[in-house]
């Protein structure tokens, strides 16, 4: 499978694997961390990045694609909509059908809220899916909150707000404990003890796992008590457009039936937004592990609207993206990897930095090792660095890799790769959106009675997230997000439904001189795979 | 040039370049995929598909964004396959034998033909786990089915109807919940944040100048 240049690079990987195993590679300093950011780190590229001109945040920064969809049309005229007949009327109306989505439709429930979820694709067709190496929580006797905090506060450059990260750590444990009430299964030992391991940026070892389906075992387990539950999910059923009233409080939304294009009218006394991320619109050119439906939806919307935007301007690179074969060129190789001993290895079989500094200190290292070192492997794609996946059991035994990591031991397997005997390409691949929509401590947003919950929100980690925080935060905001929006609807009486905000957000657009024909939200991207035919169009 | 092969999505021919997958080759013929199209990656079974390649007698199963195209290949997408779900209350139900009995009876009607796992997509052996769930070995049944995606491409193939996805995930629920052993650090943690324990510390980190939280951090005491 391999190419005649990479075996022969896989060869020094080899030879040099039990001293590389041994060795503990030195931490960076913060100084050195900062050098290697600001040269190396896509977020850095000033010209990769564009000043909005309307809206909440005007005069801020943010990626060029991610403004080109925040200023542009919308996908509705508000004129040809009969705002006075609803199709669905509901207390609670959840937009986004992830772990976010599913976990505040639970609570909403919970707390006696007529609840509904509509999602542009599937239930569970969603980024929590993917989440393959875990979760963290504070629960174990050398670690606590406080450790989490400073981890988490540090790791996200001093930039979190400390009211959301309070919670995301205080609330952890609680978090995982309810899952595992659910009949999540975690990985534990015989006496119960979980089975936890590092992150990226951990002092303590709080990962926890289901082996390297950590999202998808969370995630199954949600949807399937959605459904005993009996809360209305309209699949393959996106929001296109925020319904406010009279009063200027989020009332609804209008949907799009992804199938027929039939648009429908969803009246809410509170909506939640939980549409996740922004991997498929492709920053910078990268790749992304994310899913098909991840196109940052949430943003336009809630901006749109009159949400304001918090980090929007950093993104998380993850550092082991595959890098060959290019059938799964961008998908995830899970963190866990390393945190089970793999190391990073350059093309002369050297160790070049310590395996789990922070995400984007180590997309910045790979970055460097190929760019500027020249000690990259060549790819149909462009470059990649070695992990060294044997590593694993030679530290390990024999098992480690098929019990802990079986995802990836199939990925690869797939394309005729054994992980266990020979170590895989990597680059870093667009992940994770850091910013999103500004919460308060009830997940409310800047409009009344919009909440947000999951990777949509900004703030929650700052300007960076640790691996582990977000599966978390999804879980523990949107539990809170689910019991805020059923509280508050209790004391709701919706007036008057008005898409007057759509026409006014247009004619900012038209006032500042932005021309084009861009609609938004995306919903999904395209893809030919360069096909002559299309590509010329 | 690229290498092409010839591939027949849902019957019409299509000539794509032979590194792509299933999922790759559709769109390079053109179709913006709505449907049987998720994560992409092999994880949320969106994208069950079932192929013959042409004068082969075999139908295999497979993940379209799994799996490369080969010559001649007659693919047939799955975009949606009607599983049975039954409505349980999880703080109900025991992990006793008798809940598969109410639930999921069809399972008894297994006559072991074991098309279920040569048509499994993650290579499971589905039959097997289906049995220990028949024997109320909800554990070995969890553990068996873990890696499952859902895709239904086993059930579609099964004779006795049986939904084994959803077994499975009774199984692992049931496993998760009340049989696996209980974890005390947790349930000590969340006492412990409950009465308030660890307040003073967080309040004292969130009160400090940011210059003293990079001391703090810069210095941290890393686990090895
Ligand atoms: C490959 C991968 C691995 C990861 N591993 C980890 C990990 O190990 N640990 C960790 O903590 N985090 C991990 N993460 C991050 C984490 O999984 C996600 O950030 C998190 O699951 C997001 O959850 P969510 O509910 O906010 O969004 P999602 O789970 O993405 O759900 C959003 C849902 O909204 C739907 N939607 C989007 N737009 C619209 C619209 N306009 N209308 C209606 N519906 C819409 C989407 O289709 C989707 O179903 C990983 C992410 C990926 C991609
Ligand atoms: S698209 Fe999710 S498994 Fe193929």
């Amino acid at each position: 499978m391999y190419t005649e240049q990479m075996l022969e690079s896989m060869k020094k990987v080899a030879a040099n694997r039990e001293a590389n195993a041994a060795l503990e590679p030195r931490r960076m300093t913060a100084e050195e961390k900062e050098a290697l950011l600001a040269k190396f780190h896509p977020d850095y590229k000033q010209d990769e990045f564009a000043i909005l001109s309307v809206g909440g945040n005007k005069g801020e920064k943010v990626p060029t694609e991610l403004r080109a969809l925040l200023e542009a049309k919308s996908r509705i005229n508000p004129a040809d909509i009969d705002l006075s007949k609803a199709d669905y009327e509901t207390d609670v109306l959840i937009i986004g059908g992830g772990g976010a989505g599913a976990s505040a439709a639970i609570e909403a429930d919970e707390a006696g809220a007529k609840t509904m979820i509509v999602t542009k694709l599937r239930i569970g067709d969603a980024n929590t899916m993917m989440a393959e190496g875990g979760i963290q929580a504070a629960d174990k006797p050398n670690d606590s909150p406080a450790i989490h905090y400073l981890d988490a506060f540090g790791g996200g450059h001093f930039a979190a707000k400390p009211e959301l990260l309070y919670k995301l750590v205080t609330e952890a444990p609680e978090a995982i404990q309810w899952l595992n009430d659910l009949g999540v299964e975690f990985d534990k030992m015989p006496d119960g003890t979980m089975v936890t391991t590092h992150g990226g940026g951990t002092s303590r070892k709080r990962m926890h796992a289901a082996k390297d389906y950590s999202g998808a075992e969370i995630m199954r387990t949600l949807r399937d008590e959605v459904l005993n539950r009996g809360i209305p999910v309209i699949d393959f059923t996106a929001a296109v457009e925020l319904i406010l009233d009279e009063n200027g409080n989020c009332a609804g939304a209008v949907l799009m039936n992804m199938e027929t294009n039939e648009l429908l009218i969803a009246k809410a006394k509170t909506v939640i937004l939980a549409t996740g991320g922004a991997g498929r619109l492709h920053y910078q050119g990268f790749p992304t592990s994310n899913h098909y439906g991840a196109t940052a939806d949430g943003l336009v919307l809630g901006y749109r609207a009159g949400a304001k935007l918090l980090y929007a301007d950093t993104l998380q690179y993850h550092p082991t993206g595959a890098a060959y074969p290019e059938q799964i060129f961008g998908a995830l190789v899970t963190e866990k990897v390393r945190s089970i001993g793999a190391k990073l290895v350059n093309s002369d079989g050297e160790v070049f930095m310590h395996p789990l500094e922070t995400r984007d200190v180590s997309a910045a290292s790979i970055i460097r090792e190929c760019q500027e070192r020249g000690k990259g492997i060549e790819t149909s794609d462009g470059q990649g660095i070695w992990l060294d996946t044997p590593m694993i059991e030679l530290k390990n035994g024999e098992g480690t890799i098929e019990k802990r990591i079986p995802a990836m031991l199939r990925m690869f397997g797939k394309y005729g790769i054994d992980i266990r005997k020979e170590p895989i390409l990597i680059y870093p691949t667009l992940h994770y959106q850091n910013g999103g929509l500004d919460i308060d401590a009830d997940c409310m947003t800047k409009v009344e009675n919009l909440f947000a919950a999951g990777e949509v929100v900004g703030g929650i980690h700052g300007r960076n997230r640790l691996m582990g925080n977000s599966l978390l935060d999804i879980i523990v905001f949107g539990r809170d997000a689910g019991k805020a929006a059923a509280e508050k609807a209790k004391s709701v009486n919706v007036g008057k439904l008005t898409l007057a905000h759509v026409d006014a957000f247009a004619a900012e657009c038209e006032a500042a001189g932005i021309v084009g024909d861009t609609v938004s939200p995306k919903l999904l991207p395209t893809y030919t795979h360069g096909n002559p035919k299309f590509e010329a169009k | 040039m690229e290498n092409m092969v010839n591939v027949f999505l849902m019957g019409k021919k299509y000539e794509v370049p032979s590194n792509l997958t299933i999922m790759g080759a559709m769109e390079y013929a053109g179709y913006q995929l709505v449907r049987g199209c998720g994560c992409r990656n092999g994880f949320c079974g969106a994208c069950a598909t079932i192929y013959r390649i042409k004068g082969e007698s075999e139908l295999k199963a497979c993940l379209a964004c799994q799996t490369k195209v080969e010559d001649n290949m007659y693919v047939a997408t799955l975009p949606f396959f009607p599983l049975e779900k039954k409505i349980y209350d999880m703080e109900k139900i025991k992990p006793t034998e008798q809940i598969m009995m109410q639930l999921y009876p069809e399972i008894y009607s297994c006559i072991g033909c074991n098309a279920c796992t040569k048509a499994c997509t993650q290579g499971l052996n589905v039959m097997q786990y289906i049995a220990y769930a028949q024997r109320g070995d909800y554990e070995a049944c969890a553990e068996e089915s873990f890696d499952c995606v859902m895709c239904g491409v086993c059930s579609s193939r099964c004779p006795a109807g049986i939904s084994h996805p959803q077994v499975a995930l009774l199984a692992r629920r049931l496993n998760g919940k009340y049989l696996a052993p209980k974890s005390e650090h947790l349930e000590d943690r969340v006492r412990e944040i409950k009465n308030g324990t660890f307040e003073e510390l967080l309040e004292g980190l969130m009160g400090k100048p940011i210059s003293e939280m990079k001391e703090l951090y810069n210095n941290r005491e890393i686990e090895k």
